[in-house]
């Protein structure tokens, strides 16, 4: 399978060389560009570089917002990189992980030398950001009739509960462990652990679904230098390799989907990624997975084939997804823990496999960690992006 | 005056108006130009049953600013007695005792007020049985 793959894509091996990224959280004293620019600059620095070719920003709603759009040319400006290429991609909650996307597709066919993927959000302006998430669902018909983001996922959670017995219980250990891990990572947004009680007493938001299985509202910024590993290895500097990038699509409304409990379009894209990676689900070391509510985390691990159908919940309970059990997930404290600035999170997971992958993740280093997988998803699940990267 | 983004709608808020795959059967609501099973583009225009059972549902506690009145309100997915889905409040409900498998029947209601002039838009809730 791997040689079918590889005979089919003939590009060259694309590599990770550097990157950035600014504090999560409510940055109140800088605005969109300043965001992204901090994180882009810090990039660039960690690289080595001394030029990018072009550039992709990740962005879900500057529109909404801030009231921007035009984000590619924008960031282009900003950074001082203009006349070069710059654009704004979007996937909704899965846009940081379609830059990076573009920007390997970009390197992989010898278009560019240097390419900077990054993604930015700024949510804490003032709008309406429950209205502005719900953007990413069927506008006519789910988020009319008075649906949320957090409603899409709460309905996706009592699925599962009712099909599977998933645990009330269960779906707050997967909060616990990210906070856990996120304690441990100074860019977090929320550095202070939390307990099974806390997030089982927590406000309600949407059935059964309280406010600490929801991720949180944040602004932030991250970038990463993407190059051919031929030019990395010239560069003398720790790199990465990128060793699969897939992506899939499905409805756009979660009523229309064949299942409530599981995400095809994770699934789909996982396939791919393995084929494209010649791996298998036991070969990966560690997993940052999309955790905008806990439930989510359940369904990913199942669906990315890390475990049965059925049995996420469990594993969130029994330590198999913590760090230093069998498959530790979100080790950077996840969307949950670290924040989810929804177009910088794709590229801020490609960050945490970076430092894993170079030993450079202090207390949340996972031991001899040889592939990690990063799984960014649009929506209630209706795209996915999912990249594997190597250490070399 | 009613918007043409809310006027396009009226059959299929109203009326539950699908699409039947003229080639395969399928029922799309809203319809579609192109049939998600078999790829045809040929329909003919069929009224849906208001009668269906819920698949799961939440209770939203916390609305976006447009609904933040009705809170606690309950939203659930439904599957009509014709095999389709769709999204909608389950309304006149004590929210705490609604159920999956709950049988329930659609219902015109008004939906929301849109935009600045705060135009009344109507649609489908749903109503236990
Ligand atoms: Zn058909």
């Amino acid at each position: 399978m791997l040689n079918e793959m590889k005979s089919r894509f003939a590009g060259k091996d694309v590599a990770v060389i550097g990157v950035g990224m600014t504090k999560f959280g409510e940055l109140w004293k800088k605005s969109l560009r300043d965001i992204f620019v901090e994180a882009s600059l810090k990039a660039i620095e960690n690289s080595g570089v001394d030029h990018i070719d072009s550039m992709y920003v990740g962005t879900m709603s500057g529109g909404l917002f801030v009231g921007q759009e035009h984000i590619g040319a924008v960031m282009a400006d900003y950074l001082g990189v203009a006349p070069i290429p710059a654009t704004r991609v979007e996937s909704a909650c899965a846009s940081g992980g379609a830059a990076f996307r573009q920007a390997y597709f970009e390197v992989a066919s010898g278009h560019s030398e240097i390419v900077l993927a990054g993604g930015v959000e700024k949510m804490t302006d003032g709008a309406d950001v429950t209205e502005a998430l719900a953007a990413a669902a069927d506008q006519e018909y789910e988020v009319y009739n008075g649906i949320t983001f957090p409603g899409l996922y709460a309905m996706i959670a009592r699925a599962h509960m009712h099909q599977y017995k998933t645990t009330r219980e269960q779906l707050a250990h997967v909060a616990v462990k990210n906070h856990k891990n996120g304690s441990m990572n100074p860019n977090a947004q929320f550095r202070s652990p939390v307990t099974l009680e806390q997030v089982m007493k927590a406000t309600m938001v949407a059935d059964p679904l309280r406010l600490l299985d929801c991720s949180p509202v944040s602004d932030g910024g991250a970038a990463v230098i993407v190059c051919s590993v031929d030019y990395a290895k010239k560069l003398k500097k720790p790199y990465v390799k990128v060793v699969a990038s897939a992506q899939a699509s499905d409805t756009i409304a979660l009523h229309s989907r064949e299942s409530l409990t599981a995400l095809k379009c994770v699934s789909v894209a996982a396939d791919k990624a393995y084929k494209q990676a010649g791996l298998k689900p036991s070969d990966i070391n560690f997993a940052e997975v999309h955790d905008c509510f806990t439930i989510a985390e359940i369904v990913v691990t199942e669906d990315l084939g890390f475990f049965e159908k059925g049995l996420g919940g469990a594993a969130a309970e029994n330590g198999s997804t913590a760090i230093g059990g069998k498959i530790p997930i979100n080790t950077s404290g996840g969307l949950k823990s670290k924040g989810h600035p929804v177009g910088a999170t794709g590229v801020a997971q490609i960050i945490e496999l970076y430092e894993q992958l170079t030993g450079n993740s202090g207390e949340r280093q996972v031991k001899n960690a040889k592939y990690g997988l990063a799984q960014n998803m649009g929506g209630s699940g209706a795209s996915c992006i999912i990249h594997i990267l190597e250490a070399v | 005056m009613i918007s043409p983004r809310y006027h396009r709608e009226i059959p299929q808020r109203y009326r539950l108006e699908a699409g039947k795959c003229k080639q395969c059967g399928n029922i799309s609501f809203p319809p579609r130009l192109v049939c998600p099973k078999c790829k045809s583009k040929s329909f003919e225009t069929v009224q849906l049953g208001r009668e269906g059972k819920i698949l799961t549902f939440t209770i939203i506690r916390v609305g976006p600013d447009k609904f933040s009145k009705e809170t606690p309100y309950v939203v659930a997915i439904i599957e009509l007695n014709d095999g389709v889905r769709l999204t909608a409040q389950v309304s006149d409900c004590d929210v705490d005792k609604v159920a999956i498998g709950d049988k329930v029947k659609l219902v015109f209601r008004k939906i929301q007020d849109e935009g600045k002039s705060g135009l009344h838009c109507y649609g489908y809730k749903a109503v236990l049985t």
